[in-house]
């Protein structure tokens, strides 16, 4: 692993290493699911190259000290994407990679959905959907009351965008002007039961947040150049919050898995997860 | 020992006002409110603090979900509104609050049939049980505005979830001096052939129900239960024992609310012949609160019956 100065937030990182730390991670969270044997794959892949844009490529935080007062937030709502936060965590220091293997076991730190009492570096509890974005407007006015240049994170889903709290908290966060606070939707176009055109069709997106008076910014997000794009270009608006629409493919990485409803949550056997690593391996 | 002062007062004043004063010892206290911000006199704290009140509009899930990311930063938070309003957010209130044991205190304003006028959608029976469900969750039901300060004060400067439940009506003072606090329930009136444990507005009656029994020669106990839980066991156990007869008195429904915590424990360690009144699995409608109380069965008339019938 490369020495990276994770508190500075201006650092410089080679995107070439950023992929590698990407397909790290990707391995990573197919083994652990092996081990579960329960869990999400597709959701997980598919936000795996934001997730190691922010805690590798940008945010300042310290996996020494994970409740630095100072720290960037990265509030994960799709809380679903356990194993993707869980690797990427490990991957960055927080606690050791071994530990990955206790995931959704009994006694593990590592429930099914993320607890932030339970991980060092988690910050807000998964499970229900459309929570996050609220947390995040909590986090953001905390913050600015307190006088922290501090930036806070939310990873949404697609599917997620059906929940009304999502659209209450859109509005909220546009009347508190919170320029500290960056929504991400993980737009890979699928939920459990199917498309999220066939199930609750949400486009389009990036209109219904411009009609919510957010800052709009669309790309590939599974692009880690393009994800630092869109978050250094966020730093520079003010008064109004930025939603980055990152379209993404669910189960990125795995070909097998890639846009496949049925990989949302299904279980990987060792033969899956083999065919997964191979695929994995080739692409590094 | 119990002063009864006739004057009425709101017990939302009350709150307001204290969290007004608390604002300037604990810099670290915020206030979420949807709408209701005044109704709930949260805009005491707002005016003196308007940087730390924050409104979210008609969109009580987002204000659970902002209350629960203040907290999670690190501030203290009360937010609230009416608690049939709030009952569209119990997933966030499990979910968050609840399961990472965050510093809020949520307030449920205008609770049980004496709501009144506005009518049985307004009037929520209901949200006791549901909160007493919620691991981490205390749960408080003060009887006036003395005991409501007294108690907000203390919840704001103890960590954790809390859920206060909040008349609408106006009531007159029962406390003084006295000394009030989470989990400790209050004996208003010695007695040893019955024990009358109230809650909230229901303290009231219960009182009223005392003196009449008084006069046909029973001695009620009363005693206010102002924390539903964590229950009082010791107040409890002692009135049983001494009594042997208990009366629950509550202006929500019949099941999961104080009449439920009580005869949980005493079934528990000491069964216990327990009369409920209460609201008896019904919705309320319009009408002065103390017409819809009458017509329910929860009047000082109710208790008094019950009494009778369970000391004769």
């Amino acid at each position: 692993m490369q020495e990276i100065d994770f508190k500075n937030p201006n650092r410089l990182v080679d995107i070439a290493y950023l992929k590698s730390v990407a397909s790290q991670i990707r391995q990573d969270i197919i083994l652990t699911l092996g081990e579960s044997k329960s869990g999400h794959a597709g959701g997980s892949l598919s936000c795996t190259d934001i997730l190691v844009s922010l805690y590798f490529g940008k945010m300042k935080h310290d996996p020494k000290n994970p409740k630095w007062p100072d720290r960037d937030r990265l509030l994960l709502s799709k809380g679903h994407a356990a194993p993707a936060l869980y690797s990427t965590l490990a991957e960055a220091g927080y606690f050791p990679k071994d530990e990955l293997k206790t995931l959704r076991k009994i006694n593990s730190r590592l429930q099914g959905h993320p607890d932030p009492n339970k991980v060092p570096g988690v910050e807000i509890p998964g499970g229900p959907e459309g929570i996050g974005l609220s947390e995040g407007i909590g986090m953001a006015l905390a913050a600015r009351l307190d006088g922290k240049q501090l930036r806070v994170h939310v990873i949404t889903g697609d599917g997620e965008l059906d929940e009304g709290e999502v659209w209450e908290a859109a509005m909220a966060a546009a009347k508190f002007k919170l320029d500290n606070l960056v929504a991400i939707v993980d737009r890979n176009g699928l939920q459990q039961e199917g498309t999220t055109s066939e199930i609750m069709p949400s486009d389009p997106v990036p209109d219904k947040f411009k009609a919510f008076n957010w800052n709009v910014i669309e790309i590939n997000g599974n692009d880690i150049a393009a994800v630092l794009g869109a978050l250094n270009q966020a730093e520079k608006v003010k008064l109004v919050p930025t939603v980055i629409v990152a379209k993404t493919v669910k189960g990125k990485g795995v070909e097998f898995m890639e846009n496949k409803v049925e990989y949302h949550a299904k279980t990987l056997t060792p033969e899956i997860v083999q065919q997964a690593l191979e695929k994995l391996r080739v692409q590094k | 020992m119990i002063f009864m002062e006739q004057k009425l007062e709101s017990m939302r004043e009350g709150m307001g006002s204290v969290l007004a004063e608390l604002g300037y010892t604990n810099k670290n206290l915020v206030i979420v409110g949807a709408d209701t911000t005044e109704s709930l006199s949260l805009h005491q704290f707002g005016e003196k603090f308007p940087d730390r009140l924050f409104n979210v509009g008609i969109a009580e899930q987002n204000m659970i979900g902002i209350s629960a990311g203040l907290a999670l930063y690190g501030k203290t938070v009360f937010c609230g509104t009416y608690a049939v309003f709030l009952e569209r957010a119990i997933d966030q209130i499990r979910n968050t609050i609840g399961y990472c044991k965050l510093d809020v205190k949520i307030i449920g304003a205008h609770t049980g049939i004496s709501v009144g006028p506005d009518g049985g959608s307004h009037q929520a029976i209901e949200d006791i049980a549901i909160m007493r469900a919620i691991p981490n969750m205390k749960v408080v039901v003060p009887s006036d505005s003395y005991s409501t300060k007294a108690l907000v004060n203390e919840m704001a400067n103890t960590k954790g979830p809390f859920y206060l439940r909040l008349i609408r009506s106006s009531v007159p003072n029962l406390y003084q001096d006295q000394k009030i606090s989470v989990g400790k329930a209050n004996v208003l009136r010695e007695g040893k052939d019955i024990a009358i444990i109230a809650c909230g507005i229901m303290v009231h009656e219960a009182l009223k129900a005392a003196d009449r029994l008084q006069k046909e020669g029973i001695l009620a106990r009363v005693i206010d239960c102002h924390t539903i839980k964590p229950l009082d066991e010791d107040t409890i156990m002692k009135a049983a024992n001494e009594t042997n007869r208990v009366i629950t008195a509550e202006d929500h429904n019949m099941y999961g609310g104080l009449g439920s915590a009580v005869a949980e424990l005493l079934s528990r360690k000491r069964p216990t012949p327990i009369g409920m009144v209460a609201v008896k699995d019904v919705f309320g409608e319009s009408g002065k609160d103390t017409e819809v109380m009458s017509k329910y069965g929860i009047t000082e008339k109710d208790i008094f019956d019950k009494a009778k019938e369970m000391v004769r």
